[in-house]
């Protein structure tokens, strides 16, 4: 039997059970390493990123406004949502709160909530501001660097020195 | 303590002992953190990955009193990538990931604390048979300790913030290790997992062979990890075992009351094959050692102690092979080594019982 992704021979028989109704795969062992190697927890885990994020594209929104949203970058750390999208993984903690309105539903989507009841850190309270400000002055550091603009990356620098030894770290 | 000592021990997760261990091989629970001053894994740099792991590195190798082994991943060949990785002490991603990484494991192999894996930091608790409510206290400590020193990304309406939004909240993630053959010989397994989707648990083989996961070995764990708190999520997942260990037993009971000569001669043949085979997949030894297994539980096959059993699951995986014959085999001579190690550990006179 040929893998059903190329022309190799068909060594991996896997039977997906996730989804509901089992799926027969007969793969070669490169194209069956991809598969179960392809966010192994999630698999386990969540009904599929993909899938949600492919459903709620579905539903509600414009082409002109997704196309909008999807543009939206995140200050900290630079990601826009149409990567988030392609990749499935966020770039900084920020995100979550530059993107709340386009990740509001699409958590509800998959936890069916959308607030936090377990544990908590216990000086969780005071937030984490000044650790977010950090992460965007590492990257503005790295632009100024790649920009030759030291004047600007030494200013940076001393900032985030600065940052660091308040907080500790 | 380096890697080759690990090949001498069978690992937690097919050491084969602690509650109801003749069905439940395993649970476990892991936890996502990240720092809260780094941005996640996919929009770090080289260099934010280096000072990431520096930072972590000398916080999780404090905790148990330091007695914690630190393994540099990015570092290590491939083949002792793929030797963590069947042990269940890395992620297959972890292994395959570039950059600065690495694990602190315990001496009992039953905690392993993965930096820069798809998080910054993901912290796993393993224990032998079904023991979620230990598991669950020891990583709660063990997180309650690294809290103390490290500033974790958090806000207090979404929780621990990950960088997959499918592991947001809690950030936890309990999964219970099962071996259900009769359930597989008896058809009903697909029926039993439909419905445990139902109620929102996800079911995994450990790969796959036709309708069957490699060894009859099934992982099932909570979908959710937001707006429930940990207790709740792992009872979620608590509740539903002793219903799928009572289905196995059912279905065991079902096979040794009315096909008992096909079921004797299913497992004879199997231990047959292992103990005479002289080249064999790692594929097929899983498939023929849940068999033996199974007998064993059953008292069809007595002269094979069940550790000896578990340990050959683990021992004749391809990188521990390797690991323990001291060289790469291509797969070919794989599976001419693994005929021989099963041949060796199961003769009547290879003193089976030893390991």
């Amino acid at each position: 039997m040929k893998c059903q992704q190329c022309d190799k021979t068909a060594t991996f028989h896997i039977t997906e059970l996730a989804g509901g109704k089992p799926v027969e795969l007969h793969l070669c062992e490169e194209h069956a390493r991809a598969y179960l190697t392809q966010g192994e927890e999630e698999s386990t885990g969540a009904p599929s990123l993909a899938g949600v994020l492919a459903k709620q594209l579905a539903v509600g929104q414009t082409a002109e406004e997704l196309a909008r949203l999807d543009q939206q970058s995140c200050p900290v750390c630079g990601i826009t949502f149409y990567e988030f999208r392609n990749q499935g993984r966020l770039g900084c903690p920020h995100d979550y709160e530059c993107f709340s309105k386009q990740l509001e539903p699409l958590l509800l989507n998959i936890h069916g909530e959308t607030t936090h009841v377990g544990k908590c850190p216990k000086h969780g309270a005071e937030g984490t501001g000044r650790q977010t400000e950090l992460i965007r002055l590492r990257r503005e550091m790295k632009d100024a660097i790649a920009g030759e603009d030291y004047e600007r990356a030494s200013q940076l620098r001393d900032e985030i020195k600065q940052i660091e030894q308040e907080l500790g770290s | 303590m380096d890697l080759t000592d690990l090949t001498q021990r069978s690992g937690e997760w097919l050491k084969g002992s602690g509650p109801d261990s003749d069905i439940v091989m395993s649970s476990r629970i892991r936890l996502a953190r990240n720092l809260a001053d780094h941005s996640f894994i996919s929009k770090a740099t080289d260099a934010d990955r280096a000072e990431i792991e520096r930072e972590l590195r000398q916080r999780v190798t404090e905790i148990n009193d330091g007695e914690m082994f630190y393994v540099d991943v990015s570092q290590l060949p491939g083949l002792d990538r793929q030797f963590l990785v069947e042990r269940q002490l890395i992620s297959r991603e972890h292994a395959e990931s570039h950059g600065a990484r690495g694990v602190a494991i315990d001496r009992g192999e039953q905690v392993s604390l993965m930096i820069n894996e798809e998080d910054h930091l993901r912290i796993q608790v393993l224990h032998s048979g079904f023991d979620l409510a230990e598991a669950w206290k020891q990583i709660d400590a063990i997180d309650d300790a690294l809290e103390e020193k490290v500033r974790y990304a958090f806000n207090s309406k979404l929780g621990y913030l990950t960088a997959c939004p499918t592991n947001v909240g809690t950030g936890l993630r309990v999964s219970v290790m099962l071996h259900l053959p009769a359930l597989g010989i008896t058809r009903q397994i697909e029926k039993v997992f439909r419905s445990l989707h139902k109620i929102s648990l996800a079911v995994r083989g450990l790969y796959g062979e036709g309708s069957q996961a490699m060894g009859d070995f099934y992982q099932v764990s909570n979908q959710i990890t937001l707006g429930k708190s940990e207790p709740e999520l792992i009872k979620q997942v608590g509740d539903v075992v002793p219903v799928l260990i009572d289905y196995e037993r059912r279905a065991r009971e079902f096979l040794m009351r009315e096909s008992h000569e096909n079921l004797h001669d299913r497992v004879s043949r199997a231990y047959g094959i292992l103990s005479t085979a002289q080249t064999i997949s790692s594929e097929e030894t899983m498939h023929l050692l849940s068999s033996v297994r199974m007998g064993i539980n059953l008292g069809l096959i007595q002269e094979i102690s069940m550790p000896t059993i578990n340990a050959l699951f683990i021992r004749t995986q391809p990188a521990h092979l390797q690991k323990i014959r001291g060289t790469e085999l291509s797969t070919a001579d794989r599976n001419i080594e693994r005929a021989s190690f099963l041949r060796h550990h199961l003769s009547k006179d290879g003193g089976g019982s030893k390991n």
